[in-house]
């Protein structure tokens, strides 16, 4: 069974279709990447499997059933936002949120908790400072804990939103190799956000590269070449090779633009014609 | 001692005490989540407007108390329906306020007497504080406390986390307007003992003062309750004392907390942990 299945799904968002027609299967323990410009619907895309908006067409099945708020088979790890210096909150607290922080009522003190919160913190190394208040930790040690919680309810997906913005290169890595590391053990999916696949180029098993509505799916080789980019954009771009990264280069920035409806492209023509 | 001891003898003495305690104990828990979600000025807003309904009310000839919490509601649910997004929220809450303040002026116009009770509303009057205002508070509490407890995890996660929270199912729009109603409660409680004007000293400043002393979420709320307690029964017994207001000494005290939460006590405890961090580490 598939962890994800888009079935001809449409993405609508004030009046916009925001993705089209997108029919897909990600299988457990693979690593998808989403990938476009900003704008371009990616987050949207997660909310959906989230259960937080609805397609306006199509369907889409999480382990073969609708999407729903609060599904405990989903991790969802967010781009990394600073919390105030201040905050009353310890990195166990936020690591303790994602067991139960959804549910009613103060919680009593809970022992199987407390150890489950420890061993998830232990996973990703963030011990050391776990007990000091989140606001005053780094980005990167900030990200592991975001980490720590979501896999602490024992996912079989993870949904990461741009978990590596605003991160140096060392704590990139770190980040990923969490996450690989995840995936390697526990054979669960991952859907990963992010305007620039190089730190997961090795990870990733399929890339979906999304822009203006319209999107291309397939192994990274596949996808990330000048011909399937040029057609995707309507204009001209370069994917070029330089040791193991890849740069994508527009020849004009206007077709990075997400709200140019002339780039639409047939089929999208089409759903807006039938409206 | 003696002094206070023979005042404790009058029953509005008494009734001063127990209701500052009722309200401290809920302004104290209020505060924390007030300060972690950075809604002083929509405490500001809903206390004003609360002054605006219990103007209304006794011109009327009902109970101001009753006006108090049902201004600050209605200010709660309006805000909560246009906006609860922090984006914006500032400027919907000071829309609303402008608005609903210059109701309260027409109010107070229209009713020739009312220039004391317009004075006690604004500045507190706990000492005059009856036996039936007591049974009312403590109702308004009792909601308000037990509301908090049911909403107390899925409003703290929403509170410092809503992306996560959103996507875990946490229902964060509606915790918000949830919120706002228990604030528009805590509010109507509060203005009895320091007015509307200085509803801030007590809806703001304990839990500023206690998140500098702690970092647990759990504990940063009882520091808070606790503080608020000793600024309101310290205020009330200085008041007493002196003969001078309560809301002087309630806003000085809790002044003076967060002062030395801030610069004292709040950078000792925390150099205390880093030790013991250390000790453990080593």
């Amino acid at each position: 069974m598939a962890a994800i299945r888009f079935d001809d799904v449409t993405l609508g968002y004030a009046g916009r279709v925001i993705w089209s027609g997108l029919t897909l299967d990600i299988a457990p323990g693979t690593f998808t990447a989403i990938i476009g410009p900003n704008g371009s619907g990616k987050t949207s895309l997660l909310r959906a499997v989230l259960g937080l908006v609805r397609p306006s067409r199509g369907r889409i099945e999480v382990q073969g059933r609708a999407p729903r708020r609060g599904d405990p088979a989903i991790g969802y790890v967010p781009q990394h936002s600073f919390f105030d210096p201040d905050l009353p909150l310890r990195g166990r607290d936020l690591v303790r949120l994602g067991i139960d922080g959804h549910r009613w009522g103060i919680g009593l003190p809970n022992a199987a908790a407390d150890a489950r919160v420890s061993a998830a913190i232990g996973s990703v190394s963030a011990g050391a400072y776990a007990n000091a208040p989140i606001g005053r930790l780094s980005g990167g040690e900030q990200q592991r804990l975001r980490i720590a919680q979501a896999l602490v309810g024992d996912p079989s997906i993870l949904l990461c939103d741009e978990p590596l913005a605003n991160l140096d290169l060392r704590h990139q890595q770190g980040i990923t190799d969490l996450i690989a590391g995840w995936r390697g053990t526990t054979g669960g999916a991952v859907l990963f956000v992010t305007h620039d696949i190089n730190p997961v180029l090795g990870l990733v098993d399929r890339v979906l590269f999304v822009v203006n509505g319209r999107w291309a799916i397939g192994a990274p080789d596949e996808v990330l070449t000048s011909e399937r980019l040029t057609e995707l954009y309507g204009s001209h771009i370069d994917v070029v090779r330089v040791h193991d990264r890849v740069l994508v280069v527009g020849e004009t920035t206007g077709a990075l633009e997400p709200e140019a409806p002339h780039h639409l492209p047939d089929q999208l023509a089409e759903h807006e014609a039938g409206r | 001692m003696d002094q206070l001891a023979n005042l404790l003898g009058y029953e509005f003495v008494r009734n001063a005490f127990v209701a500052g305690f009722i309200v401290a104990i809920v302004s104290g828990v209020i505060s924390r989540f007030v300060v972690a979600r950075d809604m002083s000025f929509g405490v500001h807003a809903l206390s004003e407007l609360g002054f605006t309904g219990a103007a209304g009310f006794v011109l009327l000839g009902l109970s101001p108390v009753l006006g108090l919490l049902t201004g600050a509601a209605v200010t709660a649910m309006f805000i909560g329906a246009l906006g609860v997004r922090v984006r914006g929220r500032d400027t919907v809450v000071g829309v609303t306020m402008a608005f609903g303040l210059g109701l309260g002026v027409l109010f107070i116009t229209l009713y020739p007497r009312y220039a004391s009770e317009a004075f006690a509303i604004l500045f507190g009057t706990i000492t005059g504080v009856s036996r039936g205002d007591i049974a009312l508070m403590l109702g308004i509490a009792a909601v308000t406390l037990v509301s908090l407890v049911i909403v107390y995890r899925p409003l703290t996660f929403a509170t410092v986390d809503p992306d996560v929270a959103e996507a875990r199912g946490v229902p964060v729009g509606a915790l918000g307007v949830v919120f706002l109603l228990i604030m528009a409660a805590g509010v109507a409680e509060a203005v009895q003992v320091v007015g509307v004007l200085l509803i801030l000293t007590l809806m703001i400043t304990p839990g500023a003062a206690a998140e500098r002393l702690t970092p647990r979420p759990g504990l940063a709320i009882l520091w808070s309750v606790g503080i608020a307690i000793f600024c309101t029964l310290g205020g009330i017994t200085l008041a007493l004392v002196t003969n001078w207001p309560v809301s002087v000494f309630v806003t000085s005290l809790s002044f003076l907390w967060y002062l030395v939460a801030r610069f004292a006590l709040g950078p000792a405890l925390q150099r205390r942990a880093a030790r013991g961090s250390e000790l453990v580490a080593s």
